[in-house]
């Protein structure tokens, strides 16, 4: 139970955290033509390819109180980052920074422009042309970013394997609980968690699928 | 009266936008020219959609841009109508008349019921605006440009992308619109009988550069401009109604002392001040008056200037009173009649259209 519960809480929190760099992020990329923003995509894509291995190694290195990171950690909170909430927090928004920021990004880009010049023209600013139209616009990629950013948070092993440790009620998430559990030979258990995750992946992207069918037709019809 | 003074060098692909210019705003000024000629370009840039441009830009003691500043065009309060309707997809029709309503710029401009009545929304407001046709979502969305309550309304082509009954119902709304409003407008166009029913003034761009700017009904009577020998260049000249006949069904246009045109019958009362356009093909000449002919309006002019080319067809300017006509005739033609700068030819009339009931100007 502790581990759902903490499940829960780090994909909710990465999620939060994932829109509010994400959107700046992706609207940036999306509006911008700047050098070397190919290899700024590229790094935001990493975790897509990399063994997530590889990126809760550098992670552990770097959050380890003798680096840079963990130890200006130490002096600003006064308690280690390896293998804390906080280190996973900040492994999973890495980890997940793609889900959110890719179809954000996409969205953002198909976003006609000539929407947001009728908007200037009408006295909006760029602040107010964001709320009013490109985020009621871009609503079905907002929804999708965080389902997916939700969704692949729940089912992180590698990272969180890495600079985790394996503390209850800290540290230890489902997908490590049900690693442990296997390797105790506890297949009951097992087959409740595993069950239990497949169908909430299952519900939560159908969820996304038929509400991106619903909304689908929002834009068409449109004369750009 | 503020004015619009534009100092602009913007280079383009295959030519520079070279415009300096001052603009009365006042009435309905047409930018005027064939395509790609810079108008959308310089519309643009008034409105402050083109940034990284070199120019300046006042709008009466204030400035829109010079080197150092660049004024937003969220902060430039006018109003914007594209040549696409641009409306918002998420929102209805009201939801989209509102946007510019809760943003406007003062508490001066028409209201919702106005502008709702003069554009015929009223039965619109509650639908999506994808199921609109082309010409509504133009209507709609030059009521959200009214909307906003703009010190200046700037028009893209308009009417361009509609089908023609749209354009003509549209055509006439604005013309009654044009009327109502206190606003100048800046009217880009590249269609000649939208420009000469809308417009007070006139600036014609080709290729970039200012050809020639003044009144409309001057520039309508240039024989060196290349407005005027196009096909379908028409010359303009402003009537009063001076009598109906109801027997056969005309009304009778005074053009000055003695010299009238009968059109057929127009539902205005004496006295209504009118702009007739003329084809410069539907005029011959004679040096008689013709005693025996279908046509009804024959009036006298003197030969005021004798176009020089060696093409076929010839355009000659007519002075009819205090006002100007254009003819175009075959160069045969002005060879028989041995036609000559003075001299006084009686100019049949064979088509007359009613631009517009106008005030006194």
């Amino acid at each position: 139970m502790t581990a759902i519960f903490l499940t829960l809480k780090l994909a909710a929190l990465s999620t939060l955290i994932l829109l509010l760099i994400g959107t700046p992020l992706a609207w940036w990329l999306a509006r911008r033509q700047f050098f070397g923003k190919s290899l700024i995509e590229a790094l935001i894509a990493l975790p897509l390819v990399l063994p997530p291995t590889v990126l809760g190694f550098y992670l552990l290195i770097a959050f380890a109180p003798d680096a840079p990171l963990g130890s200006l950690w130490q002096q600003l909170t006064d308690s280690q980052l390896a293998f804390s909430f906080s280190a996973l927090v900040i492994g999973s928004v890495l980890y997940s920074l793609p889900f959110v920021v890719q179809p954000l990004q996409s969205s953002f880009e198909q976003l006609p422009k000539q929407l947001l010049e009728a908007a200037a023209t009408m006295g909006a600013n760029t602040r107010d042309q964001f709320l009013s139209i490109v985020l009621p616009l871009s609503r079905r990629s907002f929804v999708a970013a965080a389902s997916l950013g939700f969704a692949h948070t729940v089912g992180e092993f590698g990272v969180v394997l890495m600079i985790g440790g394996n503390i209850p009620g800290e540290t230890q998430v489902l997908s490590i609980d049900l690693y442990d559990k296997v390797e105790n030979l506890q297949y009951a258990e097992a087959h409740w968690l595993a069950a239990g995750l497949m169908l909430f992946s299952i519900i939560l992207l159908a969820a996304v699928y038929r509400f991106n069918r619903a909304t689908n037709t929002l834009l068409e019809g449109r004369h750009s | 009266m503020s004015s619009l003074l534009i100092s602009l060098e913007l280079p383009r692909d295959n030519f520079t936008l070279a415009v300096h210019t001052a603009i009365a705003t006042q009435g309905v000024t047409a930018i005027f020219g064939p395509s790609g000629a810079g108008k959308t370009t310089l519309l643009r840039w008034l409105a402050g959609l083109e940034p990284n441009t070199q120019g300046h830009l006042t709008f009466g003691d204030k400035i829109w841009q010079d080197d150092k500043q660049f004024l937003a065009s969220q902060q430039r309060q006018i109003g914007y109508v594209f040549q696409e309707p641009r409306l918002f997809p998420h929102l209805n029709v009201e939801g989209n008349l509102d946007y510019a309503w809760q943003r406007r710029f003062n508490a001066n401009g028409p209201t919702k019921a106005q502008v709702c009545e003069w554009l015929g929304l009223e039965d619109l407001l509650n639908q999506p605006v994808q199921q609109l046709s082309g010409g509504q979502q133009q209507r709609v969305a030059i009521a959200r440009a009214l909307l906003s309550s703009p010190q200046l309304l700037l028009m893209d082509e308009p009417l361009a992308s509609l089908d023609k009954p749209s354009r003509l119902s549209i055509l006439n709304r604005l013309e009654t619109l044009q009327q109502q409003l206190t606003i100048p407008i800046l009217y880009v166009s590249h269609d000649l009988e939208e420009v000469s029913r809308l417009a007070d003034q006139l600036l014609l761009l080709d290729n970039g550069q200012v050809q020639a700017q003044g009144p409309l009904i001057e520039l309508c009577s240039r024989l060196d401009l290349s407005l005027n020998h196009s096909e379908e260049a028409a010359s303009i000249i402003e009537a009063h109604v001076v009598r109906q006949d109801d027997d056969y069904q005309l009304s009778e246009l005074q053009v000055a002392d003695d010299l009238s045109l009968q059109v057929t019958r127009i539902n205005a009362p004496l006295e209504t001040n009118v702009r007739l356009r003329i084809p410069a093909r539907d005029i011959s000449l004679a040096l008689e008056k013709p005693v025996s002919s279908s046509i009804l309006n024959i009036l006298p002019c003197t030969v005021d200037e004798i176009e020089t080319t060696t093409d076929a067809r010839v355009l000659i300017k007519l002075k009819l009173a205090d006002q100007y006509l254009l003819a175009r005739l075959t160069r045969k033609s002005v060879a028989q009649l041995q036609l000559q700068v003075g001299q006084t030819v009686y100019a049949q009339i064979k088509s007359v259209a009613l631009l517009s009931e106008r005030e006194i100007s």
